[in-house]
């Protein structure tokens, strides 16, 4: 139990004001209010707010420099109007729906890979997380040179290797091998997420379950499949739901690898919105198109709190 | 089975599994130092063998990239960036945690989710009016904008961290010291910071990552070359008109990686148990 200051003090006359700051700042009531006040200001007056000015802008003909005015949902309507629009929306699922399941099934695979006892475990883990820390932007440069229409040294490979015919796929200038080169370096950069998550996971299940398996004459694959997978689960739901969050809003990638080309194959949401509402200055429609990410951040949101931290926040 | 009982072979067996995952990771890297590292007679020689550098490496490209090119403006601007944001969310984070993991307040609970909804919520979902209310401000194409806006997804992972740490300190060390006479923030100061270090440069470690990787705000919120960060920098001033930039670029690309490089060599282990934590506590 923790004794109040003020209980055990008697004051006698009025105290310094030093003292009595002291004395407020020991009472939970009021030190935690006063503790969460920057964090709360911060959220409102730069998340809270601008949300609400991007629902008023997604509802306004808001053009750079100029006054705005109420439309209603003409922003909205003209988007499913748009072929740009509805490619975009078509390649939000094809790329998060591919990237993510190739994400689990590989991260399973490497994480438990790394379970094993390996020779140089720390370096091996150190090389698998690498992609994940290095400034994306950065490392898709690296991407868009690999797939250099002349010198992919990709292509190079593949010819080498008799693999592919000479010359080779134009990966960034034909829409499904644009869509494919999108996918893989999103996959090249999330994986160690998945596969480190998965893998601290995988430690945690007791060694006991297996040798009781084992004993009981369960092969590898049925231990597998009837341990490690269901004891797997909520780590697994937690990632997913994670990944799908950000591979959803994906910016980076797309940016820097194809800028939404070749004729918007594989613009994203956050790519299209910047295009629309930057490059060419029609903030409404911007906001309007980077507001259908809310959705899914709702639903993650929902099936966080729903399923996943039963316990309060 | 015969594989079962030869432990030797069942080793072996599995790095070779690995090889094709590391190689994966690895290979972009190795190919963007070597592309670095290549002299433009070699690097634009379309019979030359990509794979390994023939005619002798030159650093040419990074002291190109160094003394004719505002790179190390970019660099200062980034480094300046991601220590203010990172030690003011540090701070902002560190209270609230405290504040989340410990008292008992009005309207704890709302704002211990409203914490964990921002920490969900996508940069790419309010860079369009963050622009707006950073012109408002005068920081328009300004690094200013970027110590102000960056905060707003660094407190929310810091404060879920550190919650996840304070959570692990006993109560019962705090109330001692408090029942000896300390008050309750020289608890914390003495008591539960030093316990929660770990935590805390785990925290310090993915916000200044987090920040030094931005790179949609950075993008949209300045542009001109004194303002701008490595990122921004290297993608959109390094790419010519001519084809001839490769060089420079892949060479400007991993220099801006090195500060995390460095940091994560030093620290690989709090990288590991962060991702952990953040996905899993």
């Amino acid at each position: 139990m923790a004794v109040r200051v003020e209980e055990i003090q008697v004051p006698r006359g009025r105290p310094r004001l030093a003292d009595r700051v002291r004395g407020w700042l020991d009472r939970e009531g009021i030190l935690g209010p006063v503790f969460v006040t920057p964090a709360l200001l911060l959220l409102l007056l730069l998340v809270a707010y601008p949300f609400l000015m991007a629902l008023y802008f997604s509802l306004s003909n808001a053009f750079i420099g100029r006054p705005s005015q109420f439309i209603g949902i003409q922003n909205f309507v003209k988007l499913w109007e748009s072929d740009a629009f509805r490619q975009t929306f078509q390649n939000a699922f094809v790329f998060t729906g591919i990237a993510v399941l190739f994400k689990v099934v590989l991260g399973i695979a490497l994480a438990l890979l790394l379970n094993q006892q390996l020779w140089f475990k720390r370096l091996i883990r150190g090389v698998v997380l690498l992609p994940w820390v290095i400034p994306t932007a950065l490392s898709t440069l690296g991407w868009w040179w690999m797939f250099n229409s002349l010198y992919s040294v990709v292509n190079w490979t593949g010819i080498a290797l008799g693999i592919m015919d000479p010359p080779g796929p134009n990966w960034l200038g034909q829409k499904h091998y644009a869509m494919a080169a999108v996918i893989a370096v999103n996959i090249w950069r999330g994986l160690p997420f998945f596969a480190i998550t998965i893998l601290a996971a995988l430690v945690a299940i007791p060694r006991e379950l297996y040798e009781a398996a084992e004993a009981d004459g369960a092969g590898a694959n049925a231990r597998f499949w009837h341990i490690t997978l269901p004891l797997l689960k909520p780590v697994l739901a937690v990632v997913v739901l994670f990944s799908t969050i950000f591979t959803f809003s994906d910016f980076n990638i797309v940016y820097v690898l194809t800028r939404g080309g070749p004729v918007n194959s594989t613009h994203l949401f956050a790519t299209l919105s910047r295009v629309v509402g930057i490059d060419t200055g029609r903030i409404g429609e911007g906001a309007a198109i980077s507001l259908y990410l809310f959705p899914i951040l709702v639903f993650v949101v929902w099936a966080q709190l729903r399923f996943v931290r039963k316990q309060a926040y | 089975m015969a594989v079962a009982r030869r432990p030797l072979l069942r080793k072996t067996l599995l790095h070779v599994g690995l090889v094709p995952f590391l190689l994966f990771a690895l290979f972009p890297f190795y190919h963007m130092t070597l592309t670095s590292l290549k002299q433009d007679r070699e690097l634009y020689d379309r019979h030359a063998v990509p794979l390994i550098i023939r005619q002798g490496p030159t650093l040419e490209h990074y002291t190109k990239l160094l003394w004719e090119t505002e790179f190390l403006t970019w660099t200062k601007n980034s480094l300046l960036v991601t220590a203010l944001a990172t030690g003011a969310s540090l701070l902002i984070g560190t209270m609230a945690a405290y504040a989340l993991a410990r008292l008992k307040f009005f309207g704890v609970a709302s704002f211990g989710t409203g914490i964990f909804v921002t920490y969900l919520v996508p940069t790419t979902l309010l860079f369009l009016p963050l622009a707006q209310v950073v012109n408002w401000l005068g920081l328009g194409d300004s690094k200013w904008a970027l110590v102000l806006t960056y905060p707003t997804f660094l407190v929310p992972f810091c404060t879920w961290l550190l919650m996840g740490y304070f959570r692990t300190v006993p109560k019962e060390v705090e109330e001692c010291a408090m029942v000896d006479g300390a008050t309750r923030i020289q608890a914390l100061w003495r008591i539960v910071l030093p316990i929660a270090v770990p935590g805390l440069v785990c925290a310090a470690l993915f916000a200044f990552t987090l920040s030094w990787n931005e790179f949609i705000y950075a993008l949209t919120f300045t542009s001109s070359s004194e303002q701008i960060t490595a990122s921004v920098g290297v993608t959109s001033e390094l790419i010519r008109g001519d084809i001839y930039f490769w060089g420079e670029l892949m060479a400007g690309a991993i220099l801006g990686s090195v500060p995390i490089v460095v940091l994560y060599v030093f620290f690989l282990d709090y990288y590991v148990s962060g991702l952990t934590a953040g996905a899993i506590k």
